[in-house]
């Protein structure tokens, strides 16, 4: 047996007041997802890496200045957690504020409507009205690929794409261009979708896409709903000792 | 007790809160004992009054025109809604804002057209540079997401705004339904 196996710990640490015990390889987010505590989240995805981009799931440690993002913070013994102050609400609702202003959510006509992840996370951190300005940038929906849409005006650059095609189907067609408000997901170095030489059409990148962003052709309003099942399937068998 | 002065306008959308508004059917006369509707599309007052408790707005803030009435309607209602998505987020008014007037009237007004290409001008508002949200524009009280709100919202909202109280609306409506 590897020495690795045995090199976690049991820690105890508190989370909202409530006493928990974990593992030290756990990180806030799976202790706080095993106690039922939902913190809110966008990039994290179970079954993939956590890169912690969004910024979502920062929750406050006592004795640390800094906001730590919960999906990508390890446990250790005696902390003390907190996932739902006044302070962190006004974070997260901001969070939720700069996505819709960034690029052109349009609700009532788009094919997420009903089952966006963006949506819900709206209602979750009671953002009501964007108070910043709409950046309203133009940008090409590209409908190249025989069976799938990629509309960058409903992308949150989580880049779950990304890493559903590199870590689960191994293909690595997406990347990232571009820097801060004008990065964008892109297939193959910026060639056109249906173009791409490495995309195998498997669909996990739309399956897993949070929000109206990757679509399959043929779905209208209101019509597009993820099936994401696969994904924590493809992890534990993955997870089954060897 | 007098009766509450409730007023709507109707702004850049497509009438659709107004219809949902329509769909109380008969707690409309419910409601009715208890309010009267001062000014709307749906009554026959040329003049937004002085004094309104409650103003219900569909729509954004396109052109000349929705500017000045809502700039006039704020001054004159104590409690200003946003009712549905156009009004709240732009919605698809809005999605000319990526586009530019310029383009649009090109697009709408020369390309796609045979007979006498021309921009409207003279009595036709003039759009804006941007379409915004109402409370981009003026301050509002009560923001009521859907696209349109359902009857029951717009019902619950009214009936707490004649009580007296604000309406908790942040678990009950989403942008698009
Ligand atoms: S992606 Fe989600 S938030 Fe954006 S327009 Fe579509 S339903 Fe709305
Ligand atoms: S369809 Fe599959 S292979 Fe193609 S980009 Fe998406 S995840 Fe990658
Ligand atoms: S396309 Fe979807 S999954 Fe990919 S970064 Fe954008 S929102 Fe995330
Ligand atoms: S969910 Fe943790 S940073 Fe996005």
């Amino acid at each position: 047996m590897p020495e690795t196996l045995t090199s976690s710990e049991v820690v105890t640490l508190t989370i909202n007041g409530q006493e928990v015990s974990a593992r030290t390889d756990e990180t806030i987010m799976e202790v706080a997802e095993e106690q039922g505590i939902r913190i809110p989240a966008l990039c994290h995805i179970s079954g993939l890496s956590d890169i912690g981009a969004c910024r979502l799931c920062v929750v406050e440690i006592q004795g640390s200045p800094k906001l730590q993002p919960a999906c990508v913070t390890r446990v250790s013994e005696g902390m003390t957690v907190s996932t739902h102050t006044d302070r962190l609400r006004a974070h997260r609702r901001t969070i939720v504020e700069m996505l819709f202003a960034e690029r052109n959510h349009v609700c009532s006509v788009c094919v997420s409507n009903g089952h966006c992840d963006l949506q819900n996370l709206a209602v979750e951190c009671g953002m009501q009205e964007v108070t910043l300005p709409y950046l309203a940038p133009k940008l090409q929906v590209d409908a190249s690929h025989k069976r799938f849409v990629m509309d960058p005006n409903r992308c949150v650059m989580c880049t779950r794409c990304v890493r559903v095609c590199d870590e689960i189907e191994g293909a690595h067609t997406w990347d990232i261009m571009g820097r801060g408000v004008d990065s964008r997901v892109i297939t193959d170095l910026g060639k056109p979708w249906g173009e791409s030489d490495t995309c195998t059409s498997c669909g996990k990148c739309v399956q897993v896409c949070p929000t109206g962003a990757l679509f399959e052709k043929g779905v209208s309003v209101a019509e597009m709903t993820k099936r994401r099942q696969f994904l924590p399937y493809l992890k534990t068998m993955r997870e089954v000792p060897k | 007790m007098s009766k509450a002065k409730v007023a709507t306008i109707w702004l850049d959308g497509c009438s659709g809160c107004h219809m949902s508004f329509l769909d109380l059917d008969e707690r409309l006369i419910e409601l009715s004992e208890k309010m009267d509707l001062v000014y709307s599309p749906l009554v026959d007052f040329k003049e937004f009054p002085e004094d309104v408790d409650v103003t219900l707005v569909e729509g954004s803030v396109s052109n000349e025109g929705d500017l000045h009435k809502i700039l006039q309607v704020r001054e004159r209602s104590r409690i200003l809604v946003s009712l549905g998505d156009c009004a709240v987020t732009g919605n698809v008014p809005g999605m000319r804002n990526a586009i530019g007037v310029e383009p649009l009237f090109t697009r709408a007004y020369n390309q796609n057209v045979t007979l006498h290409p021309q921009k409207p001008h003279g009595a036709v508002p003039a759009l804006l540079d941007t379409v915004k949200p109402v409370h981009q524009v003026v301050p509002v009280d009560v923001i009521v997401a859907g696209c349109p709100p359902s009857a029951s919202t717009i019902y619950y909202v009214v009936s707490e705004l004649l009580a007296g109280r604000l309406p908790e609306l942040e678990t009950h409506t989403r942008f698009g339904a």
